[in-house]
């Protein structure tokens, strides 16, 4: 009993704050591993469609972005309403996607180098001309590996 | 001269706040998403001089998508919710008789002489117009690879207990060991063994 009883009433010690930094260096070194800067602000429209049957883009190193879409507002006026290739910031026509394709290889580690992935980021709105005509492109380089990037949902939702 | 008692002590107070403030940059900048998407192969590009395998007409399951996102099967009008349906009836047919060579033992098809011989020798073609939208075109792709994934896990299930799509999630996932791998590597290479996929997508037609 007695050792209970011993409280001096009143006073609530305080709680230290000298692991603090601790606890926050923790979590600042967590967010600065999983960060990824963006790289290439978007300049066309981009919401891609939706699929069921998706497997996960592992090692983002290993995969070159190709986005596909009509340009946005800003660029209406200069690029026109017809859906765009999208290439690092630069619109490109489709003769461009293959050299585009050879620089950005010739960019990552030797060992690497074969076993990229093009993933191509293609508004939903777009046409399947411009589509078949960056498929030729990466057929002549011989990038065949695509991930035709897409949300995961119902693949129906697309039709409407 | 002042007595010095060892180096003054560093006052450790603000290290909180410069934590907090690096932290706060990093979760504005942070984005966390790993992309997902249906992989595919494109074809190499043929040397012309190579004639073209002969193949079959009953082993080639044609797909054609108009301008408007009409599907046109086998010469027949299909909404794109019976594809699947029907690209499964034609992958697990199995219509070579028992006893010849391309006999499929594990197909549970209708074993329709008139359509595919077995798994392993059906082609799906697929075509589409220049004017086709993309979301409809990733909709037949999500339903043909569908039809494979549903009859992979099926016979995944009948010779594993586990499901195709998850073996080969887990074997992709660079966070599996490697032991695990290898195993699964068997596994998920023997399955596409039993099924296939063979996509094969014609140019565009611009007419």
């Amino acid at each position: 009993m007695s050792k209970f009883a011993k409280k001096k009433d009143g006073e609530v010690p305080a709680v230290s704050t000298a692991s603090l930094p601790d606890i926050v260096f923790m979590l600042l070194f967590f967010f600065m591993t999983v960060t990824v800067m963006k790289d290439s602000s978007l300049k066309v429209e981009n919401v891609l469609p939706n699929a069921s049957e998706v497997k996960k883009l592992e090692k983002k190193d290993r995969v070159i972005y190709i986005y596909v879409g009509k340009p946005t507002k800003e660029f209406e006026k200069t690029f026109g309403s017809e859906p765009k290739i999208q290439l690092n910031d630069k619109f490109a026509s489709p003769s461009e996607v293959g050299d585009y394709i050879l620089m950005e290889r010739a960019k990552k580690p030797q060992e690497i180098q074969n076993v990229l992935t093009t993933a191509l980021k293609v508004d939903k709105n777009a046409n399947m001309g411009l589509i078949s005509d960056i498929k030729q492109e990466l057929r002549k380089v011989n990038a065949l590996k695509v991930n035709y990037t897409t949300y995961e949902g119902d693949a129906f939702n697309n039709l409407q | 001269m002042a007595r010095r008692a060892g180096a003054p002590e560093v006052s450790a107070g603000s290290m909180a706040d410069i934590a907090f403030l690096l932290l706060i940059f990093f979760l504005v900048t942070t984005t966390i998403e790993t992309d997902a998407g249906l992989d595919r192969m494109l074809p190499p590009m043929e040397p012309p001089t190579e004639a073209p395998p002969i193949i079959k007409q009953k082993n080639i399951f044609t797909v054609n998508i108009n301008r408007n996102g009409q599907l046109l099967v086998e010469d027949e009008i299909l909404s794109i919710d019976k594809l699947r349906e029907k690209a499964i009836a034609f992958l697990d047919n199995g219509g070579a008789p028992s006893g010849s060579p391309d006999y499929c033992n594990y197909c549970k098809g209708k074993r329709d002489a008139e359509s595919s011989d077995n798994p392993t020798k059906a082609i799906i073609s697929l075509k589409n117009d220049r004017e086709t939208k993309y979301s409809t075109y990733i909709t037949v792709q999500n339903e043909l690879v569908g039809a494979y994934n549903d009859l992979r896990n099926r016979e995944a299930k009948r010779l594993f207990g586990k499901d195709y799509v998850e073996m080969e999630a887990e074997y992709l996932n660079p966070e599996t060991e490697d032991s695990v791998k290898e195993e699964l590597k068997e596994k998920v290479t023997r399955i596409q063994g039993l099924f296939p996929q063979k996509l094969s997508e014609a140019e565009t037609s611009s007419e």
